[in-house]
């Protein structure tokens, strides 16, 4: 994608509405509606800081049938790279910020039967949409929402009073937690479980549902991984014949971006195989971190997302 | 043969006395002014195009050879006047399309089907059209929006419809049936689930011999297994992961191609016995009267609130003869089907009637190289 085809918002309202997390309201500066869009889509934000551009991803949470703005919640990350702190600390009532478009990635199955959705921390965000395209509808479901301690429960008033009696919530200062097991090895055939959180809690919800035979098409999970800080290294693009040096901080697609090469993206985490890019020279390592390439794709040596990972290497040459 | 051609003021004046001719109110763009209501595909066969009409017909051929390639291109305002100016193409054959459609479907209603989970995607589908046609064709269609509460106005099929979006009840029929009815060309809802395309919902009225009554509940491999080639070549494979991650508002679009004989917009399976014996009909004497290329301008659209795709696949016939009065397409007509691949040729329906239609263009090609690209000279 191109920057051409991103919307400008204006931020219209934020809140602080756990000690981590900042509710964010945009709406077009222009008026009228945003683009429709279905629950469990995500947009990318683009953030032009003084020194460099952050693109995040952020689900959206706001009722798909309200058009008005889009909400997103942002949660600073204590290592973070400066998205989080740009959004937590520079953006104010009245700032401008470039949005392109909603992709759903971790969309509903039309044809379940059911849908089981877990939800750990800021993993909230995806099913506060995705609770309302199910609310008028015939397909029973479930919210089971985790976090550390009722001080972290972001978006329960609005759980409450729109999904009365669907959610239960787990808190960690209570010593409550989801009993995956329990949950998931009871379920009425047809039923579709989701999970959105934490690492550790998707991979034992994962583990625990395939455990109990579910069908992997059953079996949803979305994940954004914030770029890791690494060592710095240098790439070289071999349609574009350029350099580029990789600093600690910068993922390898912003350094590219940085050198007004365009790497198409959609995600930016590590999730959609879309910035899938050749390898045509390595002598090191590639640091793998995305969630697209399987263990023996990745071993190959042969292929990277430039979205999150990076290279500890003397040399690498990309197809760019 | 039938030879009542619609002459463009004939037409004008039935136009006007069906009470259909469309007088635009606004600035005025390319949109068509004439409609030839009067037109048939069936039975004595009246449909022609016009010289303009000609002139901006979808040749698929680039060059003189043709074989597959994932040919698919962002559906983005193309030149004004041509097929690709706006998302869905109106043109002189509008309203004898529509009623085309209403004669197949009040014969067999399950040319259109939505399964029931695509409710959501069937109105994403109304809304695009009925925005595009409205704010491309002003003249001719009109949306007026207070909310939830809607009013339609098609012109040209004379229709003012009130009605509350998302209330199927408001309107007459279901959202996707209604909207198809008063638009040209096959549509096609996928779902998108378990990595792949599910073909579940659609309005299948002018197809090159496929069914959607058998194809529905189809992955998007299996609705294509019958292509020959694609799928060694890793066509479907490519093409199905580039539409799992198609966009939202960036939609795409390709061409592809093949014959029929005569002017026949519904070549089902459903209906073989009615068409397939045509082909046993071609003589060098007729060929340029019956045998028609037939284009489908397929666009592809993510569709927002269901993350649905909807396939657009809108039929182009031209005869021979239509196709000779540009000298660059009668050379490369000629060319392109003297070298296809015997098993696009079979899969295409042409096997009885190819030869004779490569002798009936043979006088047409001088052997003049040609220009690149599909357009005329």
């Amino acid at each position: 994608m191109s920057e051409a085809q991103t919307l400008t918002v204006e931020v219209t309202a934020i809140e602080q509405i756990t000690p981590l997390i900042k509710h964010f309201k945009l709406a077009p500066i222009a008026g009228g509606s945003m683009p429709a869009f279905s629950g469990g889509s995500h947009i990318v934000v683009v953030m032009k800081g003084a020194s460099r551009v952050h693109r995040n991803p952020y689900s959206l949470l706001s009722p798909p049938n309200e058009l008005g703005g889009y909400e997103i919640g942002v949660r600073r990350m204590e290592e973070s790279r400066g998205g989080s702190h740009f959004m937590h600390d520079e953006v104010r009532v009245g700032s401008l910020l470039e949005i392109a478009h909603p992709v759903n990635l971790f969309n509903l199955d039309k044809i379940a039967r059911k849908h089981v959705m877990i939800a750990g921390g800021i993993g909230i965000t995806p099913f506060m949409a995705m609770l309302e395209d199910l609310r008028e509808g015939p397909v029973p479901y479930e919210l089971h929402y985790s976090v550390r301690s009722p001080e972290h429960a972001a978006f329960l008033s609005r759980l409450n009073e729109r999904q009365a009696g669907r959610f239960r919530m787990y808190y960690d200062s209570d010593n409550r937690f989801i009993d995956f097991d329990g949950l998931l090895s009871n379920q009425p055939l047809g039923t579709h479980v989701y999970v959105c959180g934490p690492a550790g809690l998707i991979t034992r919800v994962i583990d625990s549902a395939q455990g109990w035979g579910w069908p992997d098409s059953h079996i949803h999970w979305e994940q954004f991984s914030a770029p890791p800080v690494g060592d710095a290294f240098d790439v070289f693009l071999a349609r574009s014949k350029i350099t580029v040096h990789v600093p600690p901080d910068q993922s390898l697609m912003e350094s590219i971006e940085a050198q007004g090469v365009e790497v198409p993206y959609l995600c930016r985490g590590g999730v959609c195989g879309f910035c899938q890019t050749k390898v045509l020279e390595l002598d090191g390592e590639l640091i793998h971190n995305d969630h697209f390439l399987s263990d023996a794709e990745k071993a190959r040596r042969n292929t990277i997302m430039p979205c999150v990972s990076r290279a500890r290497c003397k040399t690498l040459v990309l197809d760019l | 043969m039938n030879t009542n051609h619609d002459l463009p003021g004939a037409s004008r004046a039935a136009a006007l006395s069906d009470g259909v001719a469309s007088t635009p109110s606004g600035p005025a763009r390319s949109a068509w002014q004439v409609f030839k209501p009067h037109e048939t595909f069936r039975d004595d066969f009246t449909f022609r195009n016009s010289p303009e009409a000609i002139r901006r017909f979808p040749l698929p051929f680039a060059e003189d050879e043709y074989m597959y390639s994932v040919n698919i291109e962002p559906h983005v305002a193309g030149p004004r006047g041509s097929v690709v100016e706006f998302a869905f193409d109106v043109d002189e054959h509008y309203i004898a399309e529509c009623r085309e459609r209403e004669l197949v479907l009040a014969a067999e209603p399950l040319r259109y089907q939505a399964l029931p989970h695509m409710l959501s995607a069937q109105w994403d589908c109304l809304e695009l059209i009925m925005e595009s046609l409205a704010r491309d064709y002003p003249a001719h269609f009109s949306l007026s929006r207070d909310g939830n509460r809607w009013r339609w106005i098609n012109r040209p099929l004379n229709i003012d419809q009130s009605f509350t979006f998302g209330v199927p009840a408001s309107l007459p029929r279901e959202p996707l049936d209604y909207i198809t009815r008063q638009a040209q060309g096959d549509f096609v809802v996928m779902d998108q689930r378990e990595g792949d395309l599910w073909t579940e919902a659609g309005m299948v009225t002018t197809q090159a011999d496929w069914s959607l009554d058998f194809d529905v509940g189809m992955t998007f491999k299996e609705w294509h297994g019958p292509v020959p080639l694609a799928h060694e070549l890793g066509v479907f494979d490519r093409a199905l992961k580039f539409l799992l991650n198609l966009r939202l508002g960036q939609p795409v679009r390709r061409l592809n191609w093949t014959m029929t004989v005569n002017p026949r917009l519904d070549t089902s399976p459903e209906n073989y016995p009615k068409w397939g014996t045509d082909r046993a009909s071609v003589t060098l004497q007729n060929a340029g009267d019956r045998v028609h290329l037939r284009v489908e301008l397929q666009g592809l659209w993510r569709l927002p609130r269901s993350n649905a795709v909807l396939f657009g696949i809108r039929c182009y016939l031209i005869s021979l003869n239509e196709i000779v009065t540009i000298p660059k397409w009668g050379r490369r007509m000629h060319r392109v089907l003297k070298a296809l691949h015997p098993a696009l040729v079979d899969y295409k329906g042409l096997t009885r009637y190819r030869d004779t239609v490569v002798e009936w263009l043979a006088p047409y090609d001088d052997g003049a190289l040609t220009t690149p690209g599909g357009g005329p000279e």
